[in-house]
């Protein structure tokens, strides 16, 4: 394996000569593209350790490399300009634009304004938000959300190797940190950067880390491993208990739709005669069949029920089919659309909306056993 | 209604005096103001880390404010004479407080996010101070300056037991001959100018805060 982009190398930083280590002899490694979650019980140190990488704090012993480079030997301000930061707080510059939060680092770095003036707009468009209504606004103008958004675009707007985020999530309502982690994660796909992510939330550790690492106190290093490893063996009790209960459900954020194997219930393309339809559902062991439109795209649920009920045209019997799941969603989202939908089962469709056929509890229960 | 048309005769009869008295009063105002606000926003700055440091330039800067403004202005005649000296002296220690005090207040008051984000995308310690700290300081700033335009106005009218000029002559020129003639216009035309001056330095700062203050923090 190649030289990893960053190494701790047993460092140590105590406050005071009395006290207890905030970090104790801590050797770590982080791998070049990589999103490595530090996550632990607050006060454990994770958020120091994160700020000895960018010298905000500087070690009492031991040495940090990044790139091979001892960064104790670099200016620190030279250094951080090179390290995207993300911290809870967001920290935006009340007094300029956001256009100008966004500049920041780029101005440090004396590019030219050209340069700095459509990077701006690329980094508001990767963020997905539309430069033109956001450019000339002000940090106060601007949700929670939004003011994350813009945080992230900042720190990645210098196009740095290594972003450390301090609980970048945290202090953001449940339904939008769910939509900027997704997000978040569909960057990181195209962007590749190497990311040391702290959280105190073992399930957003689960669903943002390639590796995580549990601290215990003084940053000790209680597993590191893939969420995958770690939920299935824990270490110690201490992990087990960080863990806390229903580790196979939050194994399901870490597996998606594309793993199960599809059950093909009988479909019915409209328009379709009814007979038709009775029969394909007598013929099947399915008790309920899919109805499509002439794109393919699943609408509604039918059942002999429903046929029998009334005399209305087909297409507009049996309930309507409300939710798709796409390959890409978790096990968590198809376990949600299932106990939501009206026949316990989801439909599964490409990304345009054509039916590939449903998921079902049972062959959700198969992949979770199989895996042991 | 007599009283405001004698009150303005009396003035245009002395024009000349008039206006050199309001530009003597306005030159102790302005250049009190520049000096001690790089002062006091200095010594803010410089001591604002150091708890002992910036307890004791507070305590100092109060004192000055204690000292009965009469008394202020004739210690100093001992060490440079009368005239412009004393004064501005005087009035320059008295305005310090308001402008110092704010400068930390303001300081103290930023968001540590704003501030730990600055350091971390790698400003030096002088670009946090001048392109964060100062800006979003400055609103606190500027209202302390604002206050001591006002001291310095109203207290300005002392210099003239000094030697010091200003608008203060009329006034103390009208006590004296009081209750002869003109005594009471001399008395009304020295305070009635020192509220207008203060009125227009006002606008002035006014404007400037407009001016200087980002839109993103009015």
């Amino acid at each position: 394996m190649s030289e990893p982009l960053i190494r701790l190398e047993s460092v140590s930083k105590s406050y005071g000569s009395g006290a207890e280590p905030a970090v104790k002899k801590l050797t770590l490694e982080v791998e070049k593209g990589e999103v490595l979650v530090l996550v632990g019980p607050s006060g454990c140190g994770k958020s120091t350790t994160l700020r000895l990488i960018n010298r905000l704090i500087e070690p009492t012993s031991g040495k940090i490399f990044l790139n091979g480079e001892d960064v104790t030997d670099v200016d620190p301000s030279e250094l951080r300009r090179k390290i995207g930061y993300v911290i809870q707080q967001v920290g935006l510059f009340p007094h300029r634009t956001i256009a100008e939060n966004i500049a920041t680092v780029p101005k440090l770095l004396g590019w030219d304004k050209d340069k700095i003036e459509s990077r701006i707009d690329e980094m508001l468009e990767l963020v997905s938000m539309d430069p033109e209504t956001y450019r000339d606004r002000y940090p106060k103008e601007l949700s929670g959300g939004q003011a994350q958004r813009v945080g992230v675009a900042r720190a990645l707007a210098a196009d740095p190797d290594v972003l450390l985020m301090d609980e970048p999530f945290g202090a953001i309502d449940p339904i939008t940190r769910d939509r900027l982690q997704n997000e978040f994660l569909r960057l990181q796909q195209e962007l590749k950067k190497t990311i040391v992510f702290v959280t105190h939330d073992i399930d957003e550790a689960i669903k943002m880390g390639n590796r995580i690492a549990i601290l215990r106190e003084g940053s000790e290093i209680a597993q590191l491993d893939t969420p995958e490893a770690i939920l299935s063996h824990p270490a110690d009790e201490f992990v087990e208990s960080f863990l806390g209960s229903g580790a196979i459900l939050k194994g399901l954020t870490l597996k998606k739709v594309r793993d199960i194997d599809l059950h093909q219930v009988p479909t019915l393309t409209a328009p379709v005669a009814r007979d038709q339809a009775l029969q394909a559902l007598q013929e099947s062991p399915d008790q309920v069949a899919v109805l499509l439109d002439d794109k393919e795209q699943p609408t509604r649920w039918i059942d002999e029920k429903a046929l029998n009920r009334t005399s209305q045209p087909i297409e507009k019997s049996g309930r309507p089919v409300t939710v798709n799941l796409q390959p890409e969603d978790t096990l968590q989202d198809a376990l949600t659309t299932m106990l939501q939908s009206s026949v316990g089962m989801a439909v599964v469709t490409d990304r345009k909306g054509k039916y590939l056929g449903c998921c079902t509890i049972e062959s959700l229960a198969k992949l979770i056993m199989s895996e042991g | 209604m007599d009283s405001l048309l004698s009150l303005l005769e009396f003035a245009l009869a002395r024009q000349e005096q008039v206006l050199e008295a309001l530009a003597q009063h306005a030159g102790y105002v302005v250049s009190v103001l520049v000096t001690a606000g790089v002062f006091a926003i200095v010594t803010g700055i410089v001591t604002r880390r150091n708890q002992l440091a910036r307890e004791l330039a507070l305590s100092i800067a109060s004192v000055f404010l204690t000292i009965p403004s009469l008394a202020l202005f004739v210690i100093f005649i001992p060490l440079v004479g009368l005239g412009f000296a004393p004064s501005f002296i005087a009035l320059f220690l008295y305005s310090l407080l308001p402008i110092l005090r704010n400068t930390i207040t303001g300081l103290d008051g930023i968001d540590p996010g704003v501030l730990e984000s600055a350091k971390g995308m790698g400003l030096s310690p002088l670009q946090v101070l001048l392109r964060v700290e100062l800006p979003l300081a400055w609103p606190v700033i500027l209202a302390g300056i604002r206050v001591s335009s006002m001291l310095i106005v109203g207290i300005a009218a002392i210099a003239t037991l000094v030697a010091g000029g200003g608008l203060g002559d009329f006034i103390k020129s009208g006590l004296a001959r009081l209750p002869l003639p003109n005594s009471l216009e001399a008395i009304w035309l020295g305070t009635i100018l020192c509220l207008l001056l203060a009125l227009v330095i006002d606008l002035i700062l006014q404007a400037a805060r407009l001016a200087t203050i980002s839109k993103g923090i009015r």
